[in-house]
């Protein structure tokens, strides 16, 4: 197609236009600036004290540079992004339980980097309740980073690359605990899952609308799962005994932190979000499939000490699910995975 | 005017009690064995506790906290709490001493914690630095005070070795004969879990008050003596209880904290 002369005086004329206002205009800057935390506008107030550690352009980079740099590891193979990989959700889709240094294997199931804002506790036994002591855990763990913290600061330290990026991150060049924290704290809190098909509806976003199939596990959903599993993070935060039989490792749960009788067995209600990229399923990893988990609900919920009450009532074990009404659920499921959060380049290894 | 002068020189006149009037005074942890003075891993001549197992000791460490002195009349003073955690380092006679400034005055009692407050426990990252920082020692299973998984500190590290331990998994299955001894348990960030904190008062009246001066240096002489591990109102046998880390035996080992202290002299 051909332009005629008009138009292109009058391309032209936009073209100056556009020029002369390039130096100050402000959409152009608003697209080019790191716009930091953002709360979605279907989520609640996050709980993390962002006062005391506002995400900044500089400090989340070095929290990404962080994040994927295999020095926080012992012999230095391993990162963060190994067990927590983008593509699956930032967990580690295929292995039951976290394959960590040396070919070692945890005895938990990697979770998801996603949404950790709004959290609470972590660990699928709790312990650790500050998201900017949490990397502790997985650098001295001995099946992921078995590395100390002393000496990964030392590693850090004499590379001239993270020392210009503490610098433009908090100031100096100094390399603490403190900083070292927050940075990693900063990526993570930028991996905000939030683009769903669900989100987009509640949203009311132009052509977003479940389907009747998804509309109605979406009804069913909110009668049998939203007391756990709450809108719109899909997990209200809390640690339950979900009738899963004891593991061949006795794993207690929550009990290991507290030793509270009252907290065997219990592990951490995990989101649903993303659970197409997440597989396996529980803090052991021992569900391959979404089938399996609705067949657990339905029929392999086990009395052990601790069990939720919600999953016994009148003297039924678990939730009844018809073939039709997992089917419907799982349509509903389908709707909480988020390509955009899987592929948003900002998160990737750079 | 010259009465006046005559008795200021005079050990025996009490300053005015006044809280900016700081002066400095220590706290010495002395660390023994029994009747002995503490060695490490002096395998020739090796310690025995109450159920006669010999032992040697290879690591000591503690949390000293939230000093606080009183005087005679009641006056009491706590040291701000940003300048009063201390890690006592068996392997480092330097770390013996903690250092507080305290209002000049004539101590009768001092109180401090055996280790961290619940609420330094629970403080943002930036709030733990020095002795309190996650990465200071390195690994908890060398000099490291800090559990990363169940976030909270060691507040009193005690390990080494006795022949009487037994090389499968209820000993030590590496065959080293070690025993390890990591008391934590702040108490828990919501729901109240296991508080192994320790408050320890020590009356200073019956082995020498403290008369804090600022021209001089008080020196509150502990001994602090690791057999009352074994030998305290909680008695057990190493056998038995080789590894006590996370479990509610650290309960029964930290009620025989308070006994291990006991005030010897005071150096004025």
């Amino acid at each position: 197609m051909a332009m005629n002369k008009k138009h292109w005086i009058v391309m032209c004329f936009l073209g100056l236009f556009i020029l002369a206002c390039k130096k100050d205009n402000p959409v152009k800057e608003g697209i080019e600036k790191f716009l930091g935390f953002q709360k979605p506008v279907n989520f609640p107030d996050p709980v993390y004290d962002f006062a005391n550690n506002p995400v900044t352009k500089e400090g989340f980079e070095l929290g990404r540079a962080l994040f994927y740099e295999p020095r926080l590891s012992r012999n230095n193979t391993i990162t963060c992004g190994s067990c927590h990989i983008q593509s699956s959700a930032f967990t580690q889709h295929g292995h039951d339980v976290s394959h960590g240094i040396d070919d070692r294997l945890g005895t938990r199931n990697s979770p998801s980097i996603m949404n950790l804002a709004w959290n609470k506790a972590f660990m699928w036994g709790g312990g650790v309740y500050d998201l900017d002591l949490q990397p502790i855990t997985p650098i001295t763990t001995h099946e992921e980073m078995d590395e100390n913290l002393e000496n990964v600061l030392n590693k850090i330290r004499a590379l001239p690359k993270y020392t210009a990026m503490f610098k433009s991150a908090f100031g100096t060049e100094e390399v603490t605990t403190a900083r070292f924290m927050k940075a990693l704290s900063q990526f993570m809190l930028m991996c905000v899952s939030s683009n769903s098909k669900y989100d987009k509806v509640m949203r009311k976003e132009t052509g977003a609308a479940f389907t009747a199939h998804e509309q109605a596990g979406y009804v069913l959903f909110k009668d049998k799962c939203a007391s756990c599993h709450a809108e719109p993070l899909f997990t209200d935060g809390s640690f339950r005994n979900n009738g899963l039989g004891v593991s061949p490792i006795n794993d207690k749960g929550l009990y290991a932190a507290t030793l509270m009788e009252t907290d065997k067995y219990k592990f951490k209600v995990p989101s649903l979000r993303n659970l197409q990229f997440t597989a396996p399923y529980m803090h052991d990893g021992r569900f391959l499939s979404l089938s399996g988990v609705l067949e657990h609900y339905n029929s392999e919920v086990q009395a052990t000490p601790n069990l939720d009450p919600v999953l016994h009532q009148n003297g039924k074990l678990g939730i009844t699910l018809s073939n039709d009404q997992k089917a419907i659920l799982t349509a509903f499921l389908n709707t909480l995975n988020d390509t955009d959060f899987i592929n948003n380049k900002m998160l990737s290894e750079q | 005017m010259l009465v006046f002068l005559a008795c200021s020189k005079k050990d025996s006149v009490t300053p005015e009690f006044q809280e900016g009037n700081l002066a400095p005074l220590s706290v010495e942890f002395d660390n023994i064995a029994g009747e002995r003075t503490l060695t490490f891993d002096n395998t020739g001549s090796p310690y025995k506790n109450a159920a006669g197992e010999a032992f040697t000791v290879s690591r000591l460490q503690y949390f000293i906290s939230n000093i606080k002195v009183t005087t005679s009349t009641g006056n009491t003073y706590t040291v701000n709490q940003d300048s009063s955690y201390f890690l006592i380092r068996g392997d480092d006679k330097a770390t013996r001493f903690a250092k507080v400034k305290v209002p000049e005055g004539d101590y009768t009692s001092l109180t401090f914690t055996l280790g961290v407050d619940s609420l330094r426990s629970t403080m943002p990252i930036d709030k733990r630095t020095g002795v309190l920082d996650p990465a200071a020692g390195g690994s908890h299973d060398g000099n490291g005070m800090y559990w990363g998984w169940n976030s909270g500190y060691i507040f009193f590290k005690f390990e080494g070795n006795s022949a009487v331990i037994s090389d499968d998994v209820k000993g030590d299955p590496t065959g080293k004969k070690q025993f390890k001894y990591h008391i934590g348990f702040f108490g828990g960030y919501h729901a109240p879990t296991l508080n192994n904190i320790k408050v320890i008062d020590v009356d200073l009246r019956t082995a020498g008050i403290a008369k804090v001066r600022k021209d001089r240096q008080s020196n509150i002489h502990l001994f602090v003596d690791i057999m009352k591990v074994f030998n305290g109102k909680n008695t057990f046998k190493i056998a038995e209880r080789p590894n006590v880390m996370f479990d509610d035996f650290t309960a029964k080992i930290a009620a025989n904290f308070p006994e291990m202290f006991r005030h010897d002299h005071t150096e004025n």
